[in-house]
């Protein structure tokens, strides 16, 4: 019988060395600078915490990506996947969307999701293409393996770059077969679809260190929609 | 002739909708119905405003659903297509019935349900307004019409994409103040044009024309309830009086007008409105305008007179046309910042001055509003409906 300790080596998937993904800021079409920076294993339990009210908002099938984004995150914080990440946008600190993923096996990425909690403005769009960008520049991958779970994902992954179908291959999410972003489709794409600035002022970087949370408001507002008064 | 008056509005928000057509023109019927307050008085007509029920929702004949839904029996009711003018049309037709004295009270109720549908086909179901054999045909949609228009307004009068981001940016600010506009998210120059990232944010749409110099596809629904004046006098505070109507019409094909950058069917139509009303473009406190694209507020503003061909984007740039400026346009964000559910659009922008002119505005009120003048442009402006309504006090 093993010791808790040993058990747990066993329970734990090795972990890979990946290279940092260098912070960045985006100026939006609001003129809100939003920083993209990558977490720290640390930092996942404020994000379940952002992301447990979505849970069961049916709505553009936020419940399905945020059960399963929590569930990744939650496994990420206890060791439970291997070599995952995961990035954030924060605006003025306040946590606007989040992008997770992880290395499958070398040159290829696999895609987990994208939620934002702050819509619009292509918020969601571009921690996409961020995690895109750590997928093929900075990890220097030759595709990632990619699905979409909402029409929004369609449009935004599979439309807008374009990506290719993979039909023989499943991705880990289930569901459809995979479609793929080669390193040629994202360099293509790049030009027009990926955005931001590095090095970021320190100052600026420093307002994005703690992350907030949207206030509940803002949330039932953005995401359910609700804004109109009764005629 | 009867003068004829508004007694009563009523929106749903523009947005994206889960509800049915059917519903939304319930909901906005109802609102207007309420805030009339007719008492024992019954409505005699109903006119519905839509341009794609057939297609988008696979629902016809929808005026007399309403009529059913409402239990408004036995109103007369009839449907109205006229392109993205329809709104004004189905409200020009409610006021014929009233000034005729065919009716004493009419509900006129412009909706429609676009999101029912993806981007694409929206955008080629508008498309189809356009002439058949000589421009829907070889590919032409709205965006790629209005990005010539702006191309030549640019060339020939000095619009810069500056200009064009004013527009958006003013109106965007101005839906913020509008609980029932479908974009709620404030935009800035850097953001949208100057900015290294500007090319990701606002990526052309129909060079020159930008994402963000398109109005959005929208769900909606509007509604007015006419009355005539002498009766409404009775009952409501503050009628608002149709003082004018102008229509006008152009060629199907805008490249064979003689200059594409002559809106003459808002020329016209303004100028007969105006002339019905025995007011001038000076008199007019507020104005809305169908900005599907931003150059179209710059160009109709002049069109109708406001300002001399050529000088509608000084105004803008001047700040004449902002919600503090001399002469607001779009206080309600327009269908910029609105929204444009095609059908409903004509009969928001009525009711949007109708609320101006009431005191009714809260945060967008345009001060001391009096009369107010809106443009709903079908087509590429080859049918277009004005209207001037001015506030009766009691």
């Amino acid at each position: 019988m093993s010791t808790g300790n040993e058990l747990e080596a066993l329970l734990r998937p090795p972990a890979t060395e990946m290279p940092p993904y260098p912070p960045k800021v985006i100026t939006l079409a609001s003129g809100e600078q939003m920083v993209v920076r990558q977490i720290e294993r640390e930092e996942v339990s404020t994000l379940l915490e952002a992301i447990a009210p979505l849970l069961w908002v049916e709505r553009d099938f936020y419940d399905i990506v945020a059960a399963r984004l929590f569930a990744e995150l939650l496994a990420f914080k206890r060791y439970r996947v291997v070599d995952e990440y995961c990035l954030v946008g924060l605006i003025d600190g306040v946590l606007a969307g989040i992008v997770n993923g992880r290395e499958a096996r070398p040159e290829v990425g696999m895609s987990y999701h994208t939620l934002t909690l702050r819509r619009g403005l292509r918020i969601g769009a571009h921690l996409f293409a961020a995690k895109m960008e750590y997928h093929i520049e900075v990890l220097g991958e030759k595709e990632v393996l990619i699905v979409a779970e909402s029409p929004i994902g369609f449009r935004r992954w599979m439309i807008e770059y374009p990506l290719e179908k993979k039909s023989e291959v499943q991705h880990e999410l289930g569901g459809v077969p995979s479609w793929v972003l080669t390193r040629e489709t994202y360099l293509a794409a790049k030009p027009r679809l990926v955005a931001g600035r590095r090095p970021i002022p320190p100052e600026l970087l420093e307002t994005a260190r703690k992350i907030l949370l949207p206030e509940e408001e803002t949330l039932r507002v953005q995401i359910l929609g609700e804004r109109g008064r009764a005629t | 002739m009867r003068q004829v008056a508004i007694v009563g509005c009523g929106m749903t928000k523009f947005g994206r909708s889960d509800v049915s057509l059917l519903e939304l023109m319930c909901e906005s019927s109802l609102g207007a119905l309420r805030h009339a307050d007719l008492g024992e008085r019954w409505v005699d007509a109903v006119y519905v405003a839509n341009m794609g029920a057939a297609r988008l929702n696979k629902q016809t004949a929808i005026a007399s659903a309403l009529v059913d839904r409402l239990s408004l029996f036995p109103a007369m009711a009839e449907s109205v297509e006229n392109g993205p003018a329809s709104g004004a049309s189905a409200f020009k037709n409610g006021f014929l019935a009233v000034a005729s004295g065919m009716a004493n009270v009419v509900l006129v109720t412009g909706a429609e349900k676009m999101r029912a549908v993806n981007n694409l086909e929206a955008t080629d179901f508008v498309a189809s307004l356009t002439h058949p054999e000589a421009e829907y045909i070889y590919g032409v949609t709205l965006p790629s019409l209005a990005g010539m228009f702006t191309r030549l307004c640019m060339e020939r009068f000095g619009v810069t994409a500056e200009h064009l981001a004013m527009v958006a940016i003013k109106n965007q600010e101005n839906a913020l103040k509008n609980p029932f506009a479908h974009i709620q998210q404030r935009i800035t120059m850097e953001g949208i044009l100057h900015a290294p990232e500007a090319v990701v944010n606002n990526p052309f749409v129909a060079d020159p024309l930008r994402l963000y110099d398109c109005c959005p596809v929208s769900d909606g629904a509007a509604s007015l309830v006419l009355c005539a004046l002498d009766l409404a006098r009775e009952f409501c505070p503050t009628p608002i009086r149709v003082a004018g109507i102008g229509q006008a019409t152009d060629t199907h094909a805008v490249h064979e007008r003689p200059d594409p950058t002559q809106l003459t069917a808002v020329h016209l139509a303004a100028e007969k409105a105006f002339s019905m009303s025995g007011l001038s473009p000076k008199d007019i406190d507020v104005v809305e305008l169908h900005d599907a694209f931003t150059i179209l507020e710059i160009a109709e503003s002049e069109a109708a007179g406001f300002f001399p061909r050529g000088e509608g984007h000084v105004a803008l740039e001047e700040g004449t046309t902002s919600l503090t400026g001399a002469l607001p346009i779009n206080p309600s964000g327009g269908l910029k910042g609105r929204g444009h559910p095609v059908g409903a659009t004509g009969v928001a922008q009525l009711v949007e001055l109708t609320w101006q002119l009431r005191g009714e505005a809260d945060a967008r009120q345009v001060k001391d509003a009096k009369s107010g003048f809106a443009c709903n442009f079908g087509g590429f402006g080859n049918n277009v409906i004005a209207t001037v309504l001015v506030r009766e006090d009691s």
